[in-house]
């Protein structure tokens, strides 16, 4: 540098060199930090769908006579599963469409010293980070709606994968949709996606009782949040049949490796011209 | 950076961005050198391609050839590391509404490595200077566009950057908010950051800029000191005088100043009150109706304008012993100089706005 010195207090460069990994870091405790400081209002968000689903399904239809009593043994483990899918997609989705189209905010994160890509993948991190956390308070208030969850010890180690999976999932498919859809779009591309997934993903039914309903089985085979359903189901009631577990954790798998590409390569075509 | 104070900070090399599906280049082959300290301008109208370039710069624009490099660092070669060298303010308010003034200033500081004592201290020592201290704990939507851009640059800062980027500092702000960016921009000049700013006002340009390159249409059309770009404008530069004449005929003694050297032409202009000339830089012949006859029988007074092809204040001397030499009293003078709106049009055709 010069030997000369500036006349005004000079924020002197930082020595030590801003690594990308430091800049990830910052960047996901700015998104932990925002949400952590509205956590109520987060989880009501969050929790209030999965919530009415099972009251009102595992509760008053069961209470009133309609469905048979073994029914929450089916329906818990795909409310879970629903809840860390969806709750991943809108975690990506929602800010996403947001920041890209309206406030912009994301620009002073997309200048930060990382490759833009890994912006990208701080907001799946992240997103995933919120949807284990609305997944886990399903479990007490499963408690609370529903008298008792069905649970296993033994079944603990797939019930953590095909979580984690559902939840990498649903944040993976958010990006896509967050970075795909054109603004003017929003409200059209959310109602037409995000309740037939919430419909078509076995989480109110056992995948396996469609046979008679074939076309319908068909259909929900299509929806990744069916695996995760599925594989809540072989963790806590393994005597409900299922898809076997493999299945549903290859085919995360590969959705989340697939989406993911997709997705980071629809993000940095919004963040770079 | 390299112990080089002559190295430019900003190179550009050839620069061509086309958009997608666009027909035309954006930008289209521009080359210029940023000097170290500088403030300096890209003058154009909206799509001249000025915004694009600095989108080049701070690597939120991919190019489609040429180079762009900031202190060494190609851009497109190396973006991360160019990222801690630059800092953006964009035209519209991108500030996180999530967070207070004084959390968006140290959460830039924290992307960008600084340490956590480093950042608290810089963000108040901003925050005062910006007057923004006593509203640290707001929330930017409570902000209104200057306030907004205050604190973009207060946050641009916060990371110490080489060189900052000004994308239409003050469009859309009212003239005290303007004033005030005005003020900042020359400090940060005074305490050696280099500032590339984009704006299409042209009084901004000449006010703030030490160099400016005039872009239209995705090319740099000129590029120079304000000064040298309105000195190269030949018969744009003006000398109004006002003549009491004693017997000598307007007529005569207009083309006498025509024929002195150095001056292109001469308009003779209506008579009117004192200092009722043009504004400065207003297009020629807006005064009134040239050549308007004088009352008869009185003392006649010639007002004309003089277009010059070289410096005005060499042309009074002649004028004035010219004048003498006729008998006739010179009652005023007044140097009019070309703007840059002036050069605009002159390299153009068309007027900037």
């Amino acid at each position: 540098m010069s030997a000369i010195t500036s006349p005004v207090t000079t924020p002197t460069r930082p020595r030590t060199a801003a690594r990308p990994a430091r800049a990830f870091l910052a960047v996901l405790w700015r998104d932990i930090f925002v949400t952590g400081r509205e956590l109520p209002v987060f989880l009501a968000q969050v929790v209030l769908q999965p919530l009415f689903l099972l009251f009102v399904f595992g509760k008053v239809l069961t209470d009133l006579g309609f469905t048979q009593p073994g029914y929450t043994r089916v329906l818990f483990p795909g409310i879970v599963a629903l809840t860390a899918t969806i709750t991943g997609l809108q975690s990506t989705a929602f800010p996403l469409v947001i920041d890209f189209s309206f406030t912009k905010e994301i620009e002073d994160r997309l200048l930060a010293p990382l490759p833009v890509g890994m912006v990208a993948v701080e907001k799946v991190v992240f997103a995933s980070l919120r949807a284990l956390l609305a997944a886990l308070v399903m479990l007490p208030i499963g408690v609370w709606v529903l008298g008792s969850i069905p649970w296993r010890a033994s079944g603990v180690p797939l019930f953590v994968t095909i979580l984690l999976l559902g939840c990498l999932v649903g944040s993976c498919l958010g990006m896509i949709m967050g970075t795909a859809v054109p603004p003017n779009r929003i409200n059209v591309m959310f109602a037409l996606v995000l309740t037939p997934l919430l419909f078509t993903g076995a989480s109110q039914y056992p995948w396996a009782s469609l046979e008679h309903l074939r076309w319908f089985q068909v259909v929900t085979a299509l929806n990744p949040l069916t695996y995760v359903s599925e594989g809540m189901r072989a963790a806590l009631v393994p005597d409900v049949p299922h898809i076997p577990p493999w299945i549903s954790v290859l085919v995360l798998v590969v959705t989340i490796v697939v989406s993911l590409a997709v997705g980071i390569r629809l993000f940095l075509r919004r963040a770079i011209d | 950076m390299e112990g080089n104070r002559q190295a430019p900070v900003v190179e550009v090399r050839d620069l061509v961005k086309r958009y997608r599906k666009a027909k035309v280049n954006a930008v289209d082959g521009v080359s210029f050198a940023v000097r170290r300290e500088e403030v300096f301008g890209l003058l154009g109208p909206n799509g001249a391609g000025k915004t694009t370039t600095v989108g080049i710069l701070t690597t939120r624009v991919r190019r489609t050839g040429g180079t762009a490099s900031v202190s060494g660092v190609d851009v497109g070669v190396d973006p991360v590391r160019a990222r801690r060298l630059v800092a953006v303010v964009p035209q519209r308010n991108n500030l996180d509404r999530s967070l207070s003034i004084r959390q968006n200033l140290l959460f830039h500081a924290a992307y960008h490595g600084v340490p956590a004592a480093e950042r608290t201290r810089r963000a108040t020592e901003l925050l005062e200077e910006f007057g923004l201290a006593d509203r640290a704990d707001d929330k930017p939507d409570m902000f209104s566009g200057g306030q907004a851009q205050r604190v973009m640059v207060a946050r641009a800062l916060m990371h110490a950057p080489e060189v900052l980027f000004l994308d239409e500092p003050t469009t859309g702000l009212d003239p005290a908010a303007r004033l005030f960016v005005w003020d900042r921009v020359r400090d940060l000049r005074n305490r050696g950051v280099t500032v590339v700013l984009t704006t299409h006002d042209m009084d901004e340009a000449a006010e703030l800029a030490d160099r400016v390159g005039i872009m239209d249409h995705g090319k740099l059309l000129a590029l120079d000191t304000p000064a040298a770009l309105t000195r190269g404008l030949p018969g744009r530069t003006t000398l109004e005088v006002a003549v009491t004449l004693d017997g000598t005929s307007p007529e005569q003694l207009v083309a006498e100043l025509g024929a002195l050297d150095g001056v292109e032409r001469v308009e003779q202009v209506a008579a009117g009150p004192p200092g009722g000339w043009p504004p400065m830089g207003g297009p020629p012949g807006a005064g009134g109706p040239p050549g308007a006859p004088a009352a008869a029988g009185r003392p006649r007074e010639l007002r004309a304008r003089l277009y010059l092809t070289g410096d005005a204040p060499l042309l009074v001397a002649p004028v004035a012993s010219l004048v003498a030499g006729h008998r006739a009293q010179l009652t005023e003078v007044a140097i009019g100089t070309p703007s840059l709106e002036d050069v605009f049009i002159a390299l153009t055709g068309r007027a900037l706005r």
